[in-house]
């Protein structure tokens, strides 16, 4: 990474310097027919410069990504898993790129195949096999399930339930999609092992349940052991179960989820099956069903039969919830990702991802306090301990230190049940090595900790920027420039 | 210890009865545990509000946390300005940065509150 400093593109510009020249190009001729009061009197203030610092600017810059490509980024709660360059090789082929949704069903066939076939493999790894490739994010998947829900309650002539059972320790966007798809929600609390409280699910389950959403593998890290039995219990109260699949590259090719007898479930493709993460999309959060849900699916589900592939709607679906077919390059990756590992390597991502946060968790579990120390799934929380915070440091600065020391800070004060949580997900393609380094780093800022170092509050120092006062950026953002600031 | 003189909720809200008014706000365990305060939400006079349920939030670097209300009635006061000056909650959040005052009915309007002892050993044992 390039930690030199670095200016605005504004203070490198100097009056009159330009990139190109478009040579006699008439500017009155494009603004004919404006009225006079509307053209600027002044030209924009923007920079002037030459091409050559123009293109200094901007790779310097974007050598300034802290990313996982240069650094490791053990950022738990939200997978950056590292997304193999094939993805991308097969996903940049002009056959599939230049792909226009509005061609003939005839024409694209190959497209439909991928997504027909990649339908048939997540229904197969969840054990769901009504699948929707539509939602575009996990948390539109959460709302589309939510709406497919409805949908049959209605069908059920069960109106009256409408109240979603959400433990505590659920991803905050579960409450959120209850809210929008028109349900209340009720929070369960846990119990001292960070499962779910049996006796409250009991004591809040009745006729107006419409159905429970529950992170599996929990925030927390934790596979819910109980989870067969509250799946049990919400059936027979007469509601549904719904699975947020965040966490499900913990679990994929070791348990099916619609074996153990969750209904609906998203899978997010950039967590468990490698494909580009977020950073303003584009995404995707496909949901998998059991078969009495699947006749109210969106529009859009790719269908086979003797002619060849066709998008049908299901019989009772819910309608649109995405133009055209989702993000289809997204969906690409995915299907690449699974037909380069097959079943037995995407077992082994999951053994490998649940082995490596073991191995740091229990490396880390002395200098630090790890609050749920049983056997984790493919992430753990942990926190600073007493001494620590009596010495006046808290989980930011752990945070800010470790960019100091190279590495990207993981997930911090999330999940809420755990104060000053820092939650760990190193991933499954991390060397032996990089663990040992980010150990060696969180034992060397746990000794800085216990002495309360000033370093700690300062950091990071080695960085372009160093550490922001996150209050007064809230407050009083700055957002465009001016000389003054 | 906290003062005797109000009830506590398990979420770090407060609440002391005056007459028929409950005077609400959060503890100062819950400003320390939120951080700075950045943004605060809170409703209007002659809204009402149930126990148990959100009647606002409040927002720091951390994180956004709901404001619960220990008691059910209408609000009578809110503390105006406060959401444009959070120094007050930031700083003396038992006191000046009260957040509003509802008017309940029935002298049992705290019941199952936690008093200050109590709320003394939730606080040892989250810390």
């Amino acid at each position: 990474m390039n930690r030199g400093p670095q200016s605005l593109l504004f203070e490198a510009s100097r009056p009159g310097r330009r990139c190109v020249r478009t040579a006699g190009a008439d500017r009155s001729a494009a603004i004919v027919g404006l009225p006079t009061s509307e053209l600027r009197q002044k030209p924009p203030a923007l920079p002037e410069v030459g091409e050559l610092d123009l293109v200094r600017h901007f790779t310097r810059l974007s050598q300034k990504n802290f990313s996982i490509t240069t650094e490791f980024y053990p950022l738990g709660s939200c997978t950056m898993k590292y997304n193999p360059a094939i993805n991308e090789k097969i996903a940049s082929e002009p056959a599939w790129a230049g792909l226009h949704p509005l061609q003939p069903e005839c024409d694209l066939q190959g497209a439909l195949q991928v997504m027909y076939e990649l339908q048939q493999d997540l229904g197969e790894s969840t054990g769901l096999p009504g699948v929707t490739l539509h939602p575009a994010a996990g948390a539109h998947g959460e709302l589309t399930a939510l709406m497919v829900l409805r949908g049959w309650l209605e069908d059920q002539n069960q109106p009256q339930r409408r109240t979603i059972l959400i433990p505590e320790s659920a991803h905050g966007t579960n409450p959120a999609s209850c809210t929008l798809a028109g349900f209340k929600v009720k929070a369960l609390k846990a119990g001292p092992d960070g499962m779910t409280d049996m006796d409250d699910l009991m004591a809040n389950l009745g006729d107006d349940t419409a159905g429970l959403m529950i992170t599996n593998p929990s925030a927390l890290g934790l596979f819910e052991v109980n989870i067969a039995e509250i799946c049990r219990l919400v059936h027979e109260a007469g509601g549904k179960v719904y699975m947020d699949g965040a966490n499900f590259n913990a679990i994929v090719g070791v348990t099916r989820p619609g074996d153990f007898g969750v209904d609906m479930m998203h899978l997010n493709l950039h967590k468990t099956f490698s494909t580009p993460h977020g950073g303003g999309g584009p995404g995707a959060g496909p949901i998998c069903v059991t078969p009495e849900l699947a006749p109210y699916l969106p529009e859009g589900v790719v269908e086979k039969n003797a002619d060849g592939y066709h998008l049908a709607r299901p019989e009772r679906s819910i309608g649109r919830i995405r133009a055209f077919h989702g993000n289809f390059l997204v969906l690409l990756r995915a299907y690449t990702y699974i037909r380069r590992l097959g079943a037995e390597g995407l077992l082994r991502v999951a053994q490998n991802a649940v082995l490596n946060a073991n191995y740091l968790r229990v490396k880390l579990n002395k200098a630090w306090r790890v609050p749920f120390d049983g056997l984790c799934m493919h992430e753990f929380v942990g926190r600073p301990t007493k001494e620590m915070r009596d010495a006046g440091v808290h989980t930011i600065d752990v945070a800010k230190r470790l960019i100091d020391l190279g590495i990207h800070p993981p997930t911090v004060y999330f999940p809420l049940v755990v104060n000053e949580a820092i939650m760990v997900e190193p991933t499954e393609t991390e060397s032996r090595e990089t663990l040992d380094e980010f150990v060696d780093a969180m034992l060397q800022i746990a000794e800085e900790a216990k002495r309360g170092d000033e370093i700690l509050h300062q950091a990071p120092q080695k960085m372009p920027v160093t550490r922001v006062d996150e209050a007064r950026a809230v407050k009083k953002p700055i957002l465009r420039y001016s000389p003054e600031n | 210890m906290r003062p005797s003189d109000r009830s506590y909720l398990e979420s770090h809200e407060w609440a002391k009865l005056d007459g028929d008014v409950v005077t609400v706000g959060i503890t100062d365990f819950a400003v320390e545990q939120l951080g700075e305060l950045v943004y605060l939400d809170l409703p209007s006079v002659g809204d009402s509000v149930s126990s148990g349920d959100a009647f606002g939030e409040v927002e720091s670097v951390k994180a956004v946390s709901d404001l619960n209300s220990p008691v059910d009635g209408e609000i009578v006061a809110v503390n105006d300005g406060l959401a444009d000056e959070l120094d007050a909650l930031q700083t003396a959040p038992m006191a000046g940065g009260w957040l509003i005052q509802v008017r309940v009915s029935g002298a049992d309007a705290m019941d199952g509150m936690l008093d200050a002892a109590a709320y003394e050993e939730l606080v040892v044992a989250q810390s």
